[in-house]
C-alpha cells in the first residue's frame, strides 16, 4: 500500500478486529500511516481509539487482522505457514521502537524525573548509566523540564509528569509516537504545556498518533484526521475537510455535540 | 497403616472434631460480645474506663493466647477457682479474640465518615435512624469480612486448647497417638479433619469479602 | 516457716528469670528463623499465584488453601512427629523453623500477591511500554513499590509469629513457654511464672508493634502509584 511517491508506510494496519468477550470493539480497521505523519484520531468514547493505539504496541492483542512497522510483523512471528504470538524478548524489542504516552502518564513513582527518563536507555538499551542519564537531561530540557531532574512525580503537577512521561517515550528513540488522550487527565491551565511540546515534535517530524479530545489542537497538527465510532473509521481526510465539511453524517453529529461549531455539508459551499 | 486401625480411631477423632467446633462457637459468641463491649468502652466519655479498655486490648494483643490459657486455667486454680479445661479454653479463646475484634468494630464505625452522619441528619433523620441506615449498614461492610476471618482462626487456634488438655481434635489425636503408635497417618487425617471444616468458612469469608467491597463505603 | 507462693517467687526469682531469658534468646532464634523461611516461602507462593502458567497458579492457591486451612500445631506435629515415624527425626528446633516457616509462607503468599496487585497496572504497562520485558518490568518496576505496601502486613505478621512460637513447646523446643511449664513444673508456682512470662512476651511484642504502627503511618503517606 505504497503511496504516490511509491515509499512503504511506517505503519500499516490491516482488518483490525478485537473483542472483548462478547463486546466487539474493534470491527476491521484498516490504516496506512506515512513516516513523518502527524495523525488525530477523534471520535466518541466506546469508539474503539485507545484500543486501536493498544494493540499497535500490542498491550492487547488483536483477535484478527495484522500490524506491520516498516514491513514487519507486530506481536507475531510467521514460522513455516503459521503465525505465532512472538516470545517476551522479541515483543519487548518491538515496544522499544514504538513510544506511548499514557492519559494518567504512569510516572514511576519511586524513581526521580531524570531516572524515569534514563531507566529504559540503561535497563532495555543496556546504555552506560552515565551517559544514559546525560542524554536523558537533555531530553528533560527539551521539554523544558531540566530543573526539575532530581524531583520524584508526586512533587510534580499533572503538566509537569505528562512531559517527563513525553521524554521517557522518546529516551527510546522510537520510530512512532502514540498519544493516548495526553492530556485528558489534566487541568485545563496544565494543558497547553503539553500541547506545546506535543507541536514541537510533530514539527521535527516524528510520526505520530494522536488520540484526543482537544480539535481545536488536532485541526493545527495533523496531517490527516481520522473519525472513529462503534470500532470502524468512519472518515478520514486532511484537517480543514474533517473539522469544516465532513461529509458523514455521524461525523457531523460528533462534532456537533462536542464542538459548538456549525459544521456545513459539503454540497453548501 | 491397618484400615482397622484407622476404623478404630476415626470415630473417636470425629467426635473431637465435634468438641472443636463447639468451642469454636462459644468462644466465638464470648469474643463478639466482649469485643463489642471493649470497642464502646474505647469510645466512652470517660477516661479511666476508654485506656483501661485500651491497656486491655494490647494485654490480649501482646501476649500468646497459649500464656493467657495457662494463666486462666492454671493460675485461677492455685488462687482456688478451678474451671474445667474446657471451659477455661472458651473464656481464654473468647476474651483473647475479643480485644482483636474490638479493633474491628473502632475501625468500622470510624471508617463511615463523619459527614454521612450530617448528612443524615441534615434530610431529619434522627441519631437512631442515622445509625441504623446510614452508619451501621456501611459500618457492617467493614466489620464483617474480618469478622468472619477470625471465625476461621478462632477454629483453628482451638488447637492450642489441647495443650491444657481441653478435650478437641489435637488433644485426642495426641492421646491416640500414643496408643496406635502412627502420628503421620492420625496427624494427617486430623490436618484433613481440620481442611474440611476451615476451608469452607474461609470461602465464605472470601466471598464475605467480594461482596461486602462491592458496596461503597464513603470515607 | 511455711513461705507463700509470692514470697517464694521472689527468692527463687534470679534463677527463674536466668532460665526463662535462655528461653527469649530461643523465642527470637525461632521467630527470626520462621520469619526468614516463611518470606522466602512467600515470595515464591506469590510468583506462582501470579504467574501466567495456569499449572503454577493452581499449585500455589493449592499451597495457601491448604496450609491456611490447618492449624500451626497440628504442622508442627506432622513434621516433628510424624516425619520421625517414617525416618525422618528433626530436632524441635528446626522441625519448629520449619514449620512456621511453611505454614506462615502459606498466609505471607496472599500479602505479597496483595502488595503486586497494590501496584496499578498502568505501572507494568508503561514499563512494557518503554521495551522492559515482564520480567524486568516486574523486578525493577512493579515489586520495588510492592515492597512498601508489603511491609505492615510483614510486621504485623512477625508480630503473631512472636507469639505463635509458644506452640513450638508443646514440641520440646527450648524457648520460652516450655522452660516456663518446666519451672511451673517444678516449683508450682504457676501464676507467677505466667505472669512474668506474659510480661516478656510483652517487652518484646511492644516495641514491634510501635515499629509497625510507624510504618504504617509513613504508608500513608507513601509513594506507591
Amino acid at each position: 500500500m505504497a503511496d504516490e511517491a511509491g515509499r512503504r508506510p511506517l505503519l500499516q494496519i490491516v482488518g483490525l478486529h478485537k473483542r472483548f468477550g462478547l463486546l466487539e470493539v474493534l470491527r476491521g480497521v484498516s490504516l496506512a500511516v506515512q513516516a513523518g505523519e502527524t495523525l488525530s484520531i477523534i471520535g466518541p468514547s466506546g469508539s474503539g481509539k485507545t484500543t486501536l493505539l493498544r494493540c499497535i504496541n500490542w498491550l492487547e492483542r488483536p483477535t484478527d487482522g495484522e500490524i506491520l512497522i516498516n514491513g514487519q510483523l507486530i506481536g507475531e512471528k510467521q514460522t513455516g505457514g503459521r503465525r505465532v504470538e512472538m516470545r517476551d524478548v522479541d515483543l519487548a524489542r518491538m515496544r522499544a521502537r514504538i513510544g506511548m504516552v499514557f492519559q494518567r502518564f504512569y510516572l514511576f513513582p519511586h524513581l526521580t524525573a531524570l531516572d524515569n527518563v534514563a531507566i529504559g536507555p540503561i535497563k532495555v538499551l543496556r546504555q552506560q548509566a552515565t551517559a544514559a542519564r546525560r542524554d536523558a537531561l537533555a531530553l528533560l530540557e527539551k521539554v523544558g523540564l531540566a530543573h526539575k531532574r532530581d524531583i520524584y512525580p508526586e512533587m510534580l503537577s499533572g503538566g509537569q509528569q505528562q512531559r517527563v512521561a513525553i521524554a521517557r517515550a522518546l529516551a527510546m528513540q522510537p520510530a512512532l509516537m502514540l498519544f493516548d488522550e495526553a492530556t485528558s487527565a489534566l487541568d485545563p491551565e496544565l494543558v497547553g504545556e503539553v500541547l506545546t511540546v506535543i507541536r514541537q515534535l510533530a514539527a521535527e517530524g516524528m510520526t505520530m498518533l494522536i488520540v484526543t479530545h482537544e480539535m481545536q489542537f488536532a485541526e493545527d497538527i495533523s496531517d490527516r484526521v481520522i473519525f472513529m465510532d462503534h470500532g470502524q473509521i468512519v472518515e478520514e481526510g486532511p484537517p480543514h475537510r474533517i473539522f469544516r465539511s465532513p461529509e458523514q453524517a455521524r461525523t457531523r453529529a460528533f462534532l456537533r455535540a462536542v464542538i459548538d461549531r456549525q459544521v456545513y455539508p459539503v454540497d453548501a459551499v | 497403616m491397618s484400615w482397622d486401625d484407622l476404623r478404630e480411631w476415626l470415630p473417636q477423632l470425629l467426635a473431637a472434631a465435634g468438641g472443636t467446633l463447639k468451642m469454636t462457637a462459644l468462644a466465638y459468641v464470648i469474643a463478639v460480645v466482649v469485643g463489642l463491649l471493649l470497642a464502646l468502652a474505647r469510645r466512652s466519655r470517660r477516661r479511666g474506663v476508654a485506656v483501661a479498655a485500651g491497656w486491655y486490648v494490647d494485654l490480649m494483643r501482646g501476649t500468646p493466647a497459649l500464656t493467657q490459657l495457662f494463666l486462666i486455667y492454671f493460675g485461677l486454680a492455685s488462687a482456688g477457682i478451678v474451671l474445667s479445661a474446657f471451659v477455661a479454653a472458651v473464656i481464654g479463646l473468647g476474651l483473647n479474640y475479643a480485644a482483636y475484634m474490638s479493633e474491628v468494630y473502632r475501625a468500622g464505625i470510624a471508617a463511615v465518615h463523619r459527614g454521612q452522619r450530617e448528612a443524615a441528619l441534615a434530610i431529619g433523620m434522627t441519631n437512631a435512624l442515622a445509625m441504623r441506615s446510614v452508619i451501621l449498614p456501611q459500618a457492617l461492610r467493614i466489620i464483617v469480612p474480618p469478622m468472619a476471618n477470625y471465625a476461621v482462626s478462632l477454629l483453628k487456634d482451638t488447637s492450642v486448647a489441647s495443650l491444657i488438655s481441653a478435650p478437641e481434635l489435637m488433644l485426642r489425636a495426641r492421646d491416640l497417638s500414643s496408643e496406635y503408635f502412627m502420628p503421620m497417618e492420625l496427624y494427617l487425617v486430623v490436618g484433613a479433619m481440620y481442611l474440611v471444616m476451615a476451608y469452607p468458612l474461609g470461602k465464605c469469608a472470601q466471598y464475605l469479602e467480594v461482596r461486602m467491597g462491592k458496596g461503597r463505603v464513603a470515607s | 516457716m511455711n513461705l507463700g507462693p509470692w514470697e517464694r517467687f521472689a527468692a527463687q526469682f534470679p534463677y527463674l528469670m536466668e532460665t526463662l531469658l535462655l528461653g527469649v534468646e530461643m523465642t527470637i532464634i525461632v521467630t527470626f528463623g520462621g520469619f526468614v523461611v516463611a518470606t522466602a516461602t512467600g515470595m515464591l507462593g506469590a510468583l506462582l499465584r501470579t504467574s501466567r502458567l495456569m499449572v503454577l497458579r493452581v499449585i500455589g492457591t493449592l499451597y495457601v488453601d491448604v496450609f491456611r486451612a490447618v492449624p500451626v500445631l497440628t504442622q508442627l506435629f506432622i513434621i516433628y512427629f510424624g516425619l520421625a515415624e517414617i525416618g525422618l527425626k528433626l530436632d524441635p528446633i528446626p522441625a519448629a523453623i520449619i514449620g512456621f516457616g511453611i505454614h506462615g509462607g502459606a498466609y505471607l503468599t496472599e500479602v505479597f500477591r496483595a502488595g503486586i496487585e497494590a501496584v496499578h497496572r498502568g505501572q507494568n504497562e508503561a514499563a512494557l511500554a518503554i521495551g522492559m520485558t515482564p520480567a524486568q518490568a516486574l523486578r525493577i518496576i512493579v515489586l520495588p513499590q510492592a515492597m512498601r505496601v508489603v511491609l505492615p502486613p510483614l510486621g504485623n505478621y512477625a508480630i503473631g509469629l512472636l507469639k505463635d512460637t509458644s506452640v513450638a513447646s508443646s514440641v520440646a523446643a527450648p524457648e520460652l513457654s516450655f522452660r516456663a511449664h518446666m519451672l511451673v513444673d517444678q516449683t508450682y508456682l504457676s501464676t507467677q511464672i505466667y505472669l512474668t512470662v506474659a510480661a516478656l512476651y510483652l517487652a518484646m511484642s511492644l516495641p514491634l508493634s510501635r515499629l509497625v504502627h510507624s510504618l504504617e503511618r509513613r504508608m500513608a503517606r507513601g509513594r506507591v502509584a
